[in-house]
């Protein structure tokens, strides 16, 4: 049942051939049996996930379904879920049980979907590789010595391990899709505002999106086309209607322009990973695309970038943490005065790179620094964003590599945060403009992973989405399993 | 620009923050790290660019200004790690 598409489990539950509860119990099985060894999950709701299952059924059986009733899915430990620990993969929110849903889950929940747990990921989504998280590092699937990427490490390997159909993500600099390249699995980031951030713990309020991974992209459709849309209750979510697009993708081909910037393939790209992502361009092309290289002038600046706005944002977010009204509080921390109760909760409540990145952003914030560079950095984020638009002036999407190398070694860039940054390269642009993003399989580097990224104007997820469709049905790397999880 | 400890320490005051002292030279040298990478924006022109705050380059939306949310204190108060009578507990603020 785990081999199969979104679609096909839909037909067969459908068709009654097999029931929601023998589906979710599947799933579960296999996270019981390989989840030990890969750590992808904080909180497994089996007891849940059972009773949502046995609605679905009834569900399916009054003929009230959707296309996604009785589906299992797994949601990233930042989306609130009533009644169940939403801990961010940190100990600030290890005894936090959210009191409501976020819209992404509440939508999904409505569709049908049954949620089989939460998945760990880096702290606060601050790291590449999900060895930030308070609950320990997430394994790859594919070389369990090497990291599955993050932050959305553990909904990646989840669904690379076929441990669930599909998991959602947050991408805040590459989150969703970094660790789909890693991990080897199909993730996309809508454009900004598509999926409402109402009830998902923020980092950086002006780059977070919601997304999801899945094996193919016809099932990242299906999915996205159930948790976008407008929410009156996020005030950046877009009033715009969501398009159908599991037909959209559907729609017969047609000849689209595709920018590769040559500054993706610049030195620092392993040249093998360059090879992989050069002959996916060459299969796109044979479905009918004219490839144009071109040139993004301030590519090489997201990164700096990206790390003044982003900890700026994050250190004003994570002011609400203070151990005051949820979260963790220091034991014997009432005895203190009010500023040291607040540094302690704070100081063993985040763990090292958290804080990391909210000393950075006090730093670019504070008085005498702010216009040198925060102000700066927003200058030069309106110079990237001009340089994708003005591209997209020419092209229909733009495509590249996901990452500058297959998955890493556990532990091979935790001391050295810098490496660690450089790893969205290539995902960052997407989020200072706030565009739809995807990365799906391309290829193998020795038996790891390789992801092709592709970049679309504001709200192109369907061209996306049948890019990928498309190059899905001419290719068979999105149907390799990692060996032992077939 | 390098930080020193005693940068360190001004910013953890300011994000109400602890380092541990065996800590905080490493946490000096790595934030200085940051910072000299971020240095890098310093060089590019951009006289005349508006800052971008925001990918949505619209107005934020008003609603009518009615009470949406009901009251669900009792709620919210079972992730307070210390509540007495309804009230959030916090070390003594007035003398």
């Amino acid at each position: 049942m785990h081999d199969s598409t979104i679609a096909q489990l839909a037909e067969a539950l459908r068709a009654r051939r097999i029931s929601a509860v023998e589906l979710t119990r599947h799933f579960l099985d296999r996270i019981a049996r390989h989840d030990p060894a890969l750590n992808a999950f904080i909180t497994v709701t089996e007891d849940e996930a059972l009773r949502a299952a046995e609605a679905a059924d009834r569900r399916l059986a009054s003929g009230d379904a959707s296309a996604l009733t009785g589906i299992p899915i797994a949601h990233k430990d930042i989306f609130c879920t009533e009644g169940v620990k939403t801990s961010c993969g940190s100990r600030m929110l290890d005894n936090f049980v959210s009191p409501y849903d976020a819209t992404a889950v509440e939508r999904l929940k409505a569709a049908g979907m049954v949620m089989l747990g939460k998945t760990n990921m880096d702290e606060f989504a601050m790291g590449s590789s999900n060895e930030t998280s308070w609950y320990g590092p997430v394994k790859n699937p594919w070389d369990t010595t090497r990291v599955p990427g993050g932050s959305s490490g553990g909904s990646a390997a989840a669904v690379a391990a076929r441990l669930a159909p599909a998991a959602t993500g947050t991408d805040t600099g590459g989150s969703i899709r970094q660790p789909a390249a890693l991990s080897g699995v199909t993730g996309i980031k809508p454009t900004y505002g598509r999926v409402s951030r109402y009830g998902m713990v923020a980092f950086a309020s002006s780059l977070d999106q919601a997304g999801v991974f899945a094996a193919t992209a016809e099932d990242a459709a299906l999915v996205l086309e159930a948790m976008a849309g407008f929410d009156p209750r996020d005030s950046t979510s877009l009033d715009e209607p969501v398009p159908p697009y599991a037909a959209e993708i559907e729609t017969p081909w047609e000849r689209l322009k595709i920018g590769v910037p040559k500054n993706f393939f610049d030195e620092g790209l392993d040249p093998a990973y360059a090879e992989a992502v050069r002959a996916a361009l060459a299969e796109i092309e044979k479905l009918g695309a004219d490839l144009v290289t071109l040139d993004l002038e301030y590519l090489h600046l997201s990164v700096p970038t990206y790390y003044v706005v982003a900890p700026a944002e994050a250190s004003s977010n994570l002011a609400r943490f203070d151990g005051v009204r949820y979260g963790y509080r220091s034991p014997g921390a009432e005895q203190l005065d009010l500023v040291t109760f607040y540094k302690r909760n704070r100081a063993e409540g985040f763990g090292a790179e958290v804080k990391r990145r909210i000393l950075i952003g006090t730093y670019v914030l504070s008085a005498g620094y702010y216009d040198a560079y925060y102000l700066k950095a927003q200058r030069v984020r309106k110079l990237i964003s001009e340089d994708f638009a003005r591209a997209f002036r020419e092209v229909d999407l733009l495509a590249g590599p996901t990452t500058p190398t297959p998955a890493f070694g556990l532990g091979q860039k935790t001391n050295d945060p810098i490496q660690m940054y450089l790893n969205d390269i290539y995902t960052i642009g997407a989020n200072l403009a706030g565009l739809p993003a995807m990365s799906i399989p391309c290829g193998f580097v020795d038996n790891l992973p390789v992801g092709l990224q592709l970049i679309g104007p504001p709200l192109a997820e369907s061209r996306l989405l049948k890019t990928a469709h498309y190059f899905q049905k001419a290719t068979d790397w999105h149907r390799r399993v990692p060996p032992g999880y077939e | 620009m390098s930080l020193a400890e005693q940068d360190i320490d001004k910013l953890c005051e300011l994000a109400r923050l602890e380092i541990d002292a065996d800590e905080i030279g490493d946490v000096a040298k790595k934030l200085s790290d940051i910072v000299d990478m971020v240095s890098q924006l310093s060089a590019v022109p951009t006289d005349g660019v508006e800052p971008m705050a925001h990918p949505l380059d619209r107005p934020q939306r008003l609603r009518d200004d009615v009470v949406t949310e009901t009251n669900l204190r009792e709620l919210y108060q079972r992730n307070a790690p210390a509540v007495e009578r309804g009230l959030y507990l916090v070390p003594k603020v007035i003398e």
